[in-house]
Parts: C-alpha cells; structure tokens; sequence
C-alpha cells in the first residue's frame, strides 16, 4: 500500500523501557540516522543509578529523548510527540509528560497481568480508556521480533533482545531515516558473533518492512535538513566533546596530558575516552581516590605535564584541600567537575548546577581559581580547551563546570579547523631569573599575567623548593612575615580577578528590551528557548549567558544595570543570584529548580511572561 | 652506550641555603648529613633528583636539600610522587614522610604506590611520635602510650610498617637507624638500585616528645644483642658473641630466634631477600618484640617486578611508534572520526 507521507518541522521522540532493553542504544542510534540526513539534533538520555534495578519496575525504566527539526534547535524539547513505551513500566513513568493526541508504540507483549501488577495498574491500560486522549499504536514488538529471527541461529534470549532493533527500524520507517550507519554498526559491534549482526540487522529489517505493511501506521514523516552552516559534522555528548578538547588542549600546548581520575558517575567517561588516546602522549592513571587522583595530576603538573582530575561534586570536596595546594605552588591544574544532583550521593545520574558555591568558595583559606562553564555539548570541546589555555597560561588550577545535561546529551558539532584552535604554546624557565644572573627566584612574577616562571625538574642551575607554607614574595623561601603574607593573599586574589576573559554578550534582537535574563552552564539551551518563544509573541527581552564564573566579564555589572529587570534561572537554589547580587548591587530575580531534570522551556517562557508583565 | 660522566658531586652540593629548623638533638639532622653525603654517590645530577614529602618534622626535609623538591600536603606526598614520576621516567623521585604522614593520614596512598611499584624512593622517618603537633601518639605507638591525647595511654595497636608494607606488596622493604650513618647509606644505596618501589623505615628519635624510643638499638651495651643484621647470603646470626640465631622452626609458620648452641649450623636460616614469598620478609618482620630485641635491620626484600612507570611507558611508546603524522593532522582526524556528515 502506499502511505501518505507528511511534512513535520520538528519531533521528539522519547524511546522508554527497563533498564536491560537497550533504550540508550536504540536512541543513540536514532540519533546517528537523524544526524546524518542533517536535522538539528539535541538529546536527553534519563537512566537510573542501579546498572540492572529490577526488571519491570518503574525505578529501572531508562528513556532516550531525541528532538530534531528542520530549524536550528536549542533544547531536547519538552514533551515529546511520541513515545516508544517497551513496558508497562515505561509507560506508566512517562506518560504524564505527554501532550494529549501525543503517539504511543506500545510492545504489547509485556503488558502480562504480572508486569502490569509491578506498576500498580489493575487493569491494562490498553484494554480501558485512560489512554483515550492519545492514539496508541500497540504492536507485539517482542514476538513479532522472535517470530523474524526463527530461522536464525541465535537463543531465544538473544532473538528477544534484539526486539529494540525492531523498534529502531519501524521509528526509523515511520520519520524517514537512513539507516545505512545503523548497518556499519551493528557489523562492528557484533564483528566477533556474525550470528548476531544477522539477527540485529533482520530484527530492524522487520521493523522498518512491519511499518510499512501494516495499516495501523497510515502516514509516514519526513523532517527536511536543517539549514546548518556548511563545515562536516559529527554528533557529540558533552564528555566526548570534552575530553577531545582536553587532546587537543595538549596538542595545541605541546605538553603531554596527565589525566589522574577515580572513577565517579557521570564523569568516568572521560577517563574510558582519553585512556584511548595513548598515541596523543595522553598518561590516564586511575587513582587509588579523589585525592590521590588530583594528587598526581598536580605532581605530573610540577613535572610539565598539564595536569587534569576529573570527577563530580562528591570528589571535588575531597580534593579541595589539593587544589588549595596548587593555588599555593601556582601550578596549571584544570578540574573537571561534571555535576550530578547532590549533596552526597543524591541522585548520581541527575543533573544539577548546584556545586557553583564550591568552585568558587569551596577551599580553606583564601584560595582563589578560575571558573568556567560550558553552555552546550559541543561547546564542552571549548571550554576544555579554554581551561587549559587559562591554567597553563596563569599557572592556576581551573574548575571547569559541566553538568550531567551537557555530558550524557548530545547535538551536531561543526568540526572546527585545527589550525584556527588556540595556540596554548607555553614556555618553561630555563635561566636564572635573579639580578645577579645566577639566582632562580621561582616566585618573581610576569608583571602581565602575575604568573610566576615554572621551572621543570630536570632543568640544571634552577633547582628550588616549594611548598603549601606561605612563601616571601619572589624568592619563594618559607615567611611568616606578616606583610609578606598580606601581600601574597591579595596577589593570588589578583592573579585571578585580572585575568582577561571576553566581554559577555547580550542577544537583544529588538533592541529594547528592559528585562535580561542570565544564566550560566548547561541552562543555554532551554533559556535561549524559551526567549525565542517569548520573542514570537512579540515581546521583548535579552538573554546573557556566561561562560566565565571568575572571574567575571568586565563589562557584566554595566550590562546588569542597563536593565529593569534581570532573571537568574538555576538548577540550584541561586548560587549565581547571590553572586551577582552581592557583587553588583543587582536586585535580581532567582528562578530555581532542582529536580534533577533540565528546565522546560515551556515553564521558563511563562515565568520570563510573568516578569514582563510587572516591568 | 656511553659512560656516564663522573659528576663529581660532593655532600655540599646537596646543602641548600635554608636555614635547619628541627630542634637541636633531633634525628633528622643525622639522617639529613648522612643523605647529603650519600646523594653524590648516585651520581645523579641535582636537578633530575627530587624529593617531596608530606606535613610533619620530617617532611621539611625537602627545604634542605639543593634539588628539585616540594613540601606538599598530609599524607598525599606518594600521590603527587606517583604523578611526578610516572610523567617523568628521567627523573629520580624520593618521598620522604613519617610515621604520622604515611600511615595514618597517607596510609592510602602508601599502599597503593607499593602494590603499583611506582618507582619511588620511599624514606619513612618513625619516631613513633607526633612531633610537629607536639606530642600526640601515633599508629606506630606502643599500646598504652601516654601522650597529650591519651592520658589514660593509648588503646589503638599500632601498625608494622614493614608487615604493612610487604602485605601491600611492597618489592623492596628495608629499616635502618638514624644513629648508624655507614648502616643507613648501605640500605639506600641498595633502594636506589632498586626499580621500583623501595620502602625504607629509619627509626629515628625524637628528643622532645619521645627520647629514647629507640635506645636499646643505640646503646653500645646492648644494640648487639638487640639487633639483627642481616646480610644478604649469609647465616642471620646475631649478638655480641653471636650467640643468637634465627631458625624456621618445623611445622611453624614463622622465624623465630634461638641460642646458636641449640641448633645445628644448617638449621640457622640464610638470609635471601630475592626470595618470591613475600612469607620469609614479613616473617623476619615479626621477629621484635615490644622491648625491641630481635629488631632486624637492613633489606628484608628485593625481589624484580617490573615498576608500574615502565609499563606505562612502555604502553605509550607502543602507541606512539604506530603514529606517522603530526600531532596536528593526527588530532584532525581523531575530531572527524565516528559518523561524520558534510553540509556544502
């Protein structure tokens, strides 16, 4: 039969089922297919902390939200238009996020009386009219799986597991994807077990052919390509992005990299990633702790390398006291800290913005570093290589803030040229740098950056001692001399505040706006969102987004005060707000939520409208 | 191969300008002399020697060493150590750090650069004290010690930091004392033969917080009695007529000492620190008793395994003798690889 094909804008798609179905698979791979035909692409993966949480149960439901569109996108949307529901689990747990007259694929072979039970639902929601309101697709995805793989030379189990292929393939029929990439992988990734790409391959073949005859899918969609600036792409996660900015960071210093890291979710893809890239001169040691993990990140520092920990809150705390260290030796270190909810183990798999107070406060004495954040996947390439360009170039430790939005989610990256990446070429002491020609003063500043020479072991005539004792000004020997010390604070706080960080820049398209809103990290994309939304009903207002913490844009308290108003939305309960309002003098208006999930766009839109309403 | 160049260092060279600030009497000024003396004979330029150290008396060390060095923070001196050396295999890194630094606050980290075999230098300096915080006990210290923090003497038992650190899997294990200069640089000479990691506990005394801690071993009247020297090769017999040895009792587990009248010369065991077992060191560790007699001092252990910083090197050179571009084009192609898709 032939079926009628409609044009969409744009579609979320949420694919749900227990933690054991392959969802994050399934959407990653949509997600591939999708890029590939030049949609603009954002994504959310959602998964539970527990590697297997008992099957069928709502806390193992694991979801993959993809947004694509024929126009530049900004967010993985807010509710999705379909979703792919493997059990009664996953539907039950998703469900009040769908719109009325939202899609419902449902595998209707896990809907048995003892799945439904594990849920709570009485009866099955199929067979009564609490799913009246959306048009439900039921398909026996399980056994219409096996019942293809019959004459394949594989288990039961493995038939059954590849039901998420069928899924992939009928979702992939139903928008139009090319699956050619689908094939490349599956071959790869099962290149040890022929029987397996054949059965994986036939399971998605049956999927996209079961959309195809089946009457229940009357209309097939196609989403037409993004206009997207020319360049060759790739679909990036965050961590990926950032670890490659971490190779090229190296690349671009001529330094080797020394990563030191203790495995801690949602950061250890890092160390997986950049223990991949021995070639590079990439040295990943994966520590005995936290501590030890910064440890010998700074040690490899003292050594020449450029030094980097990774982790999350939980490890930052227990590394503070070491990067308190290097704020004293004045040595580069950049930390990676991928913020998950807290505090304590809270809700490993979440995210939230909630450890800005300890990158910037969260060390004893006066201890100051520098703070940036990046605003998107992609943008976690840059960042990277921005904290290395500030470390290395200031001899200071950075605390690079991504959150586990901008690591797990993904979105197109235009490759850049590396020619065009930052120079980060650093040069190491190798003269006596006192008047007598013959002293190494290891703490006599560049009178520019206040950076203080850094003098490798190994290099003859500048041997000297450092340490966590407060130090006399350029000579670097032990002082407790009172001025001495007040000196020394007052630099290490200058070191930081002085260091040049481009202005921040406001998005104002009408040109008069009276309320700003600011946000800082992964909230770009939703904010920007939701500006647009409000900008299409014809009102006015202006987004600023940072991407330094400290120090701070020189021209940020003039832009602050150059309007009305200005909003702070944070996945936290402020921390930037009280920042800026004790800075700036500005009186500005928190906006928080911390639930683990990224904010809408459609709730930022109505409190932004709420806002406007009062100027 | 060329020779090395004879350096023709002297213990001067190894003086830095700083001023020693330990109390006067202290161990460490023996153990400080008697390493500056030591060092030229490595014939390792200063500035490829580095020594970091932890927080306490002893970690001062580095100040007064003209090398490379840094005073870091309680306890994480093995770390930072870890990172330094494996980044820096041209480098020779000696941690040095005591009772306090390495088994209390450090003990994690300790542990993990002896079962790794990081090649460090490790010099644990045990007085059996807390100094700098002036007196309080510490996991070394006999049970009921009174100190500041335990009037009523301490309840903890304390750890054997060459027990601990052959169960860590330690390749090298050695203990020497501050007051025996020739003795201390014998077992550092054969440390820094060593690849990998060597740990070296030196009783040392603290004058002021717990004098005499050691002086049985010290005190010409009765160290011969007190003490096990043990000589790689040869029959561990000691005393000042030799009258003591030590057996492996049939059917036992452990080493334990007898009158060298009692047995028959082939039963005394002959000391072999290239045994595999780590069983025999850690045995010869049990040996003293809390009065400190039967106290075995030089290189309990030192058996070949290769040094975690070889594999890793080795690890990347094997990856970086595949690469035939430059960093640059290398870097291009890692950022266009996976699924890649061209707008025009």
């Amino acid at each position: 039969m032939t079926k009628q094909i409609r044009q969409l804008d744009r579609v979320v798609i949420r694919f749900a089922g227990d933690s054991g179905d392959g969802m994050q698979l399934t959407g990653d791979r949509f997600t591939s297919e999708t890029a590939q035909l030049g949609n603009d692409i954002s994504t959310l993966p959602n998964f539970p902390a527990e590697i297997r949480a008992p099957a069928g149960t709502l806390p193992g439901v694991s979801s993959f939200q993809v947004h694509f569109a024929d126009y530049d996108i900004l967010t993985p949307g807010d509710a999705p238009n379909v979703l792919v529901a493997m059990n009664p689990a996953a539907l039950k747990a998703n469900l009040a996020d769908l719109p009325r007259g939202a899609d419902i694929i449902v595998n209707t072979d896990e809907f048995t009386k003892r799945n439904l039970a594990k849920v709570g639902y009485q009866t099955s929601p199929l067979d009564d009219d609490s799913l009246a309101g959306y048009v439900v697709h039921p398909v026996a995805l399980t056994s219409m799986t096996v019942g293809a793989l019959a004459a394949h030379q594989v288990s039961k189990k493995d038939a059954e597991r590849s039901k998420n292929m069928f899924a992939l393939g009928l979702l992939s029929w139903m928008y139009s994807r090319p699956y050619e990439s689908t094939l490349r992988f599956l071959e790869t990734k099962f290149a040890k077990r022929p029987e397996l790409v054949a059965a994986n391959v036939a399971a998605f073949k049956a999927g996209w052919n079961f959309g195809e005859t089946t009457e229940d899918f009357a209309v097939r969609y196609e989403v037409k390509p993004a206009k997207m600036k020319p360049g060759t792409y790739r679909n990036i996660t965050g961590n990926a992005a950032l670890s490659l900015g971490l190779v090229a960071a190296g690349v671009r210093s001529g330094l080797p990299v020394f990563l030191g890291a203790y495995p801690i979710t949602p950061a250890s893809d890092i160390l997986h990633e950049l223990s991949k890239h021995k070639r590079f001169g990439v040295l990943t040691v994966q520590a005995e702790d936290e501590i030890a993990a910064v440890g010998a990140a700074l040690g490899a520092s003292y050594g020449g390398s450029l030094g980097v920990t990774t982790t999350s809150g939980p490890g930052v705390a227990l590394k503070s006291e070491t990067i308190s260290l290097a704020v004293a030796l004045e040595l580069p270190l950049v930390i990676v800290d991928v913020q998950r909810a807290g505090p304590s183990t809270g809700m490993p798999t979440k995210t939230e913005q909630a450890d800005l107070n300890m990158a910037l406060y969260g060390r004893h004495g006066e201890a100051p570093v520098a703070v940036i954040a990046p605003r998107s996947p992609s943008d976690c390439f840059f960042a990277a290589l921005e904290a290395a360009r500030i470390a290395l170039t200031y001899r200071t430790p950075v605390i690079l803030l991504s959150d586990n939005y901008v690591a797990n989610g993904s979105e197109p990256w235009l490759l850049p040229d590396v020619e065009s990446l930052p120079d980060l070429r650093v040069e190491f002491a190798t003269e006596p740098n006192g008047e007598d020609g013959t002293t190494f003063l290891p703490y006599l500043r560049d009178p520019e950056t206040l950076a203080r020479p850094w003098a490798i072991p190994g290099t003859a005539g500048l041997e000297h001692r450092i340490g966590g004792l407060e130090k006399a000004d350029k000579t670097g020997d032990i002082s407790y001399d009172p001025a001495n010390h007040d000196f020394m604070v007052r630099t290490r706080a200058a070191r930081i505040e002085t260091i040049p960080v481009p202005d921040i820049e406001v998005e104002d398209p009408d040109g008069d706006a009276r309320v700003l809103v600011l946000g800082w990290g992964s909230t770009y994309g939703p904010i920007g969102a939701a500006c647009r939304s409000v900008r299409q009903r014809g009102l006015s207002i202006a987004q600023a987004h940072l991407r330094h913490l400290a120090p701070m844009p020189a021209n940020l308290g003039e832009v602050l005060r150059s309007y009305d108003r200005v909003v702070i939305p944070e996945m936290n309960l402020g921390q930037l707000a009280h920042v800026i309002r004790a800075r700036y003098l500005v009186d500005a208006i928190s906006y928080n939520q911390v639930r683990g999930l990224p904010f809408t766009s459609a709730e930022l839109e109505t409190t932004l409208e709420e806002v406007l309403k009062n100027v | 191969m060329s020779e090395p160049v004879a350096l023709k260092l002297t213990a001067k060279d190894f003086k830095s300008d700083q001023e020693v600030r330990w109390c006067p009497g202290c161990g460490d000024y023996a153990i400080l002399a008697a390493i500056q003396q030591f060092m030229p004979e490595l014939n390792i330029p200063r500035e490829r020697t580095v020594f970091v150290s932890g927080i306490g008396c002893s970690s001062r060390f580095p100040y007064y060493m003209n090398t490379y060095g840094m005073h870091s923070i309680h306890g994480r001196a093995p770390a930072i150590a870890t990172g330094l050396s494996v980044s820096r295999p041209d480098l020779s890194v000696w941690v040095v750090t005591g009772d306090g630094d390495a088994l209390s606050i450090g003990g994690n980290h300790l542990i993990h650069a002896l079962r790794r075999n990081v090649n460090l230098k490790i010099l644990l300096f045990n007085n059996r004290i807390y100094g700098l915080t002036k007196g309080q006990y510490s996991p070394t210290s006999e049970v009921g010690k009174v100190t500041k923090s335990t009037p009523a003497g301490s309840a903890d038992a304390p750890f054997n930091p060459l027990s601990l650190a052959l169960g860590a899997e330690a390749s090298f294990v050695g203990r020497t004392i501050d007051s025996d200069r020739k003795h201390l640089q014998s077992v550092l000479r054969a440390a820094a033969e060593h690849e990998g990691s060597a740990f070296v506990e030196i009783y040392q005394n603290c004058n002021i917080f717990n004098d005499g801690a050691f002086e049985q071993l010290k005190d010409p009247s009765t160290r011969d009695d007190y003490l096990i020297r043990l000589e790689h090769g040869q029959p561990i017999t000691f005393g000042a007529e030799g009258q003591f040895c030590v057996v492996h009792p049939p059917g036992g587990f452990g080493l334990e000492v007898r009158e060298t009248s009692s047995v028959r010369p082939e039963e005394i065991v002959v000391h072999d620190a290239t045994v595999t077992d780590p069983a025999y060191a850690f045995a010869l560790s049990r040996l003293p008793g809390l009065d400190l007699r039967n106290t075995p001092i030089g290189v309990f252990r030192s058996v070949a395994r290769p040094s975690y910083d070889s594999v890793v090197q080795s690890q990347l050179a094997a990856a970086k003798a595949k690469v035939t571009e430059t960093p640059e084009q290398q870097l291009a192609g890692l950022l266009g690889s996976g699924d890649t898709w061209t707008i025009l």
